[in-house]
């Protein structure tokens, strides 16, 4: 074990009991991150990647639960721990950053009160001082005039403010590590522009680890180190940012990115994923993606395993693009 | 918003007035009110004579405005049985129906909120199973019956409790109160319990349906995601959201609670309004039957009215006079 | 009772397509508790519907009574050699027969009240969900008033100005529960109105009322009976505490209310059973209404929403 790996996620599975089967929203996902990095996390939605962040807080509602695997923090496996040994780490070493701002701040509570709360969860210190440090911290990310702000309630708050709020009390401990789960999507696009140079400022300043989830490829382009790309519960892609997003090599990921409107194809036919994302409780033999796979053979009828094609560079699929031939 | 306000004022006069006409129709004008009004032995003379000072030589329109323009002055006439004003009979009874339907309010919120929060918490527990069991029996089954096997069970059986009356009272504000002494509150218990019954089963239901809602939202999730502990996320932060619509219901049903009190006080002979209608009503002593109806729709009309009101706060849509 | 009307009416309208009767049958049967309230139920409205037969003696022949057998406890036999399995009251009456006959009148009283109050208050609510308009809020502002006062207000109200009576009563009850049917009737109806078939059915100029009843009714019948099977529950029960008042039924007509009432003084003396008994035969039709209630709720909920 390296110092420099914050987070080493080995073989976790995620499973659902519903109605008499079981669902696997996460199916045995591997990957890493280092210290100071970020990882984009990529997929559409029910690929289960939000599934993955919950797993690694410890926070999937019943009936899903951990089916196995290990979740490496520092060393310790978050997979094993008892769950008060799990809270003081949460929101302390390892906080999440929600979808939706209008959702994640408590509507009857004032914001100091959800900030303040979050410092004595973890720290025995007075009420005055942790007031102080929330105020700080609220100066921090941006929010002007924060004295004011504290006793404000959160519906007083525009959308982006409110994120702000979330990054403010996702920082408040310094974490080691965020796990931030589009945490973008529902704000508009200067606004999003906004946060994300908020989070990058701050991670960099503190060396702090980002899983950053999303489906949105630019988003990602712009803000990670890594890219690991899920679909159906797997990771089908992983490596360098620019490395995946130059020479994509599962047909999935070259979809994804094919499917991006940008100025560079400006004229050229939009290209699409055919078909629609398979539910998890029926999916193809083999390799899931087949049915919708423009290179699909014979062979992925069998299911692939992930292989380092090339430096760095995995990916689960028999015949990945660039490597080997088109079908005639 | 001010015409939103005058409007529903306006609506609540008109209900009134329609209320008014309902219960004077019915009561003067079914059946011969001069037969009920004068004594049988009085003499043709003196018959016609009452006929005249009571107004009911007029047409039926006067006699209603008359009776409206009393009802404005707040005379609803006398006691055939007590001879002393309606109303001041009915208020002289008032503070022993308050005192129960306020403890039973304060009751269902005491006992119901844990309940719900417990059943919605552990859902699936067989507590919570009981739980709800017993809150679909406080729904359904008639209070008079819970009433009696209450007395059944803690008077005649364990011989516990006293079943009637209200005990010893003191003096607190120049009226007489029962939960003031030790022996009030021993007449008080089974009367409470009894009328609180149906409002405990409704805060159970409520308290649980809002912590079933609350549990599944984000804000309880970040919550957790801060790594608060456990209680504090109940107490704190499921708890606060539930706590507001559950007790703005409970306490616009303090009305109906009131209404119901008439069998509670009937079952254990507690002597408060509700009583004083039902013998009223079997004794035909209309100016109190009158006077008790009229009383009962004021305050229902004044709780619909704070009711349109609270909503119109809490509901943007309303507040911008969309309506 | 409430069941085979229920069972009439499924089996009428869908009498020709045996498949969602027979899924509805099914998916009923599937709870063991429901199944329960229903045999329960039925053999309570046979007890009632076959009373005068079935009982060891006519509780109201003063003929039939014996003073000498007035208040013996459960299960002694009297002077005339007749058993009385559940005691008798202060004059010698049966307290079996008397629960029997007094069944039939709460069951008379309940269901009557509920059939009307359906009649009146589905037509009602159909008709403020067909025209719309100044009728539709006429309807629904007197329904919104009526719910906002509390039942046992409104049938004190009325029964204060008719007096006691077996059908003021049933009259009460019915202008009680109107409303709720009228509400239930509009939601679905208007729900209903938007759909294609109603307005081919005006295109065809087929006439109001044949569009109204054919049409609109059926398909907001599922709701209706769950609002009717709840109903029968809470008017027996109104009926009861009303009774209980003094203010329902005449003592010569006593439903199971009117008896417990009866027993009521007789109780802190001890003599438990002649309200007791009673009590736990109103206790058993509720909950065994309220039980098949429950479970046709959630049986014919998932259909309405599909």
């Amino acid at each position: 074990m390296t110092p420099t790996v914050t987070l080493e996620v080995r073989d976790l599975s995620t499973h659902f009991h519903a109605s008499g089967t079981t669902l696997k929203a996460v199916d045995g996902v591997s990957f890493s991150v280092a210290r100071g990095k970020v990882l984009g996390l990529v997929g559409e939605s029910g690929s289960g990647k939000t599934v993955t962040g919950f797993s690694i807080m410890r926070l999937v509602d019943p009936p899903g639960f951990i089916a196995g695997g290990s979740i490496l923090f520092q060393g310790l496996d978050l997979a094993r721990i008892s769950n008060e040994e799990m809270r003081r780490l949460r929101g302390n070493r390892i906080a999440m950053i929600f979808q939706d701002p209008m959702m994640t701040l408590n509507p009857v509570l004032r914001v100091d009160t959800q900030m303040v709360e979050t410092i004595l969860a973890h720290e025995s210190t007075s009420r005055e001082e942790a007031r102080q440090r929330a105020r700080d911290a609220l100066g921090m990310v941006g929010i002007p005039s924060p004295d004011e702000r504290l006793r404000s309630y959160p519906h007083q708050f525009s959308g982006g403010m409110r994120q702000r709020v979330a990054i403010a009390i996702a920082m408040l401990h310094r974490p080691e590590l965020i796990i931030a789960d589009e945490p973008t999507t529902a704000l508009d696009v200067t606004i999003q522009g906004q946060i994300l140079a908020e989070v990058q400022k701050l991670t960099r300043q503190f060396g702090t680890s980002l899983i950053w989830i999303s489906h949105d490829l630019s988003v990602v382009a712009a803000l990670a180190d890594e890219i690991a790309v899920m679909y159906a519960g797997r990771l089908v892609e992983q490596g360098e940012v620019g490395e995946v997003l130059d020479r994509p090599l599962h047909p999935y990921t070259k979809g994804l990115i094919d499917s991006v409107p940008s100025r560079n194809r400006r004229g050229a036919p939009l290209r699409q994923i055919q078909g629609m994302t398979p539910s998890l409780a029926n999916l193809p033999s083999g390799c899931s993606f087949r049915t919708r796979c423009p290179r699909a053979a014979e062979i992925c009828q069998q299911a692939p395993a992930t292989r380092e094609w090339l430096p760095g560079h995995t990916a689960r699929c028999h015949r990945p693009h660039h490597l080997v031939e088109e079908p005639a | 918003m001010v015409s939103y306000l005058l409007n529903r004022i306006l609506q609540a006069g008109l209900v009134m007035l329609v209320m008014s006409a309902i219960v004077f129709l019915g009561v003067f004008a079914i059946g011969n009110p001069v037969d009920i009004l004068i004594s049988p032995q009085a003499t043709a003379l003196q018959r016609e004579e009452a006929i005249r000072a009571l107004g009911l030589d007029l047409p039926v329109w006067h006699q209603y405005l008359n009776f409206l323009s009393n009802l404005l002055h707040g005379d609803l006439g006398r006691s055939f049985v007590f001879n002393v004003p309606a109303l001041q009979l009915i208020l002289e009874r008032m503070p022993a129906t308050l005192e129960l339907a306020i403890a039973a309010t304060l009751l269902a919120l005491v006992a119901g909120i844990p309940l719900g929060l417990y059943a919605g918490l552990a859902p699936k527990s067989p507590v919570s199973s009981s739980i709800m069991a017993g809150s679909i029996l406080g729904f359904s089954l008639p209070s008079f019956w819970v009433g009696i096997v209450l007395i059944m069970l803690f008077s005649v059986h364990l011989g516990w409790l006293p079943s009637s009356g209200r005990g010893d009272t003191a003096v607190w504000l120049g009226v007489r109160w029962s939960f003031l002494t030790v022996d009030g509150l021993a007449h008080m218990a089974m009367p409470v319990l009894n009328l609180a019954l149906f409002q405990i089963s409704m805060v159970i239901r409520l308290t649980r349906a809002g912590v079933r809602e609350v549990i599944l939202s984000d804000y309880v999730k970040f919550a957790r995601a801060k790594g608060l502990r456990e209680s504090r996320i109940i107490f704190v932060h499921i708890l606060k959201n539930i706590l507001i619509p559950v007790i703005t219901v409970v306490g616009l049903n303090l009305g109906t609670v009131i209404a119901f009190a008439v069998v509670t006080e009937t079952i254990f002979s507690w002597p408060g309004m509700g009583k004083l209608i039902i013998d009223s009503i079997n004794i035909l002593d209309r100016p109190v039957i009158v006077a008790y109806l009229m009383l009962m729709v004021l305050m229902f009309v004044i709780i619909n009215l704070l009711v349109d009101l609270i909503y119109s706060v809490l509901d943007p849509r309303v507040r911008l006079g969309a309506r | 009772m409430a069941a085979t009307s229920i069972r009439s009416i499924f089996g009428g309208r869908k009498g020709g397509e045996q498949t969602p009767f027979r899924r509805f049958v099914a998916e009923f049967a599937a709870s063991k508790l429901a199944v329960l309230g229903l045999v329960v139920l039925s053999m309570i409205g046979l007890i009632a519907i076959f009373a005068p037969w079935l009982a060891p003696q006519n509780p109201y022949d003063l003929a039939q009574l014996d003073i000498m057998d007035g208040m013996l406890e459960p299960a002694t036999t009297g002077g005339s050699g007749f058993t009385y399995w559940l005691g008798t009251d202060e004059q010698g009456r049966d307290m079996l027969s008397a629960i029997m006959y007094g069944l039939r009148i709460s069951l008379f009283v309940g269901a009557g009240s509920a059939v009307l109050a359906f009649v009146v208050g589905a037509t009602l609510g159909l008709v403020a969900a067909y025209f719309g308009g100044k009728t539709d809020a006429l309807i629904m502002r007197w329904v919104d008033l009526q719910l906002s006062f509390p039942s046992i207000l409104v049938a004190l109200l009325i029964l204060a100005l008719l007096g006691r009576g077996v059908m003021n009563v049933v009259m009460a009850l019915v202008i009680v529960e109107w409303a709720y049917y009228a509400r239930t009737a509009r939601a679905a109806a208007l729900v209903e109105r938007s759909r294609e078939y109603v307005e081919a059915a005006q295109c065809l100029a087929l006439p109001t009322r044949r569009i109204v009843f054919r049409h609109l009714l059926p398909n907001c019948l599922p709701p209706l009976i769950v609002i009717a099977t709840m109903q029968v529950a809470s008017a027996i029960a109104l009926e009861a505490t009303l009774s209980f008042l003094g203010l329902g039924v005449p003592v010569t007509e006593p439903s199971l209310g009117l008896l417990i009432s009866n027993g009521y003084q007789y109780m802190l003396s001890g003599n438990y059973w002649i309200s007791f008994y009673p009590g736990v035969a109103l206790l058993v039709t509720i909950v065994a209404i309220n039980l098949v209630g429950d479970h046709l709720r959630d049986v014919l909920n998932p259909r309405l929403k599909s």
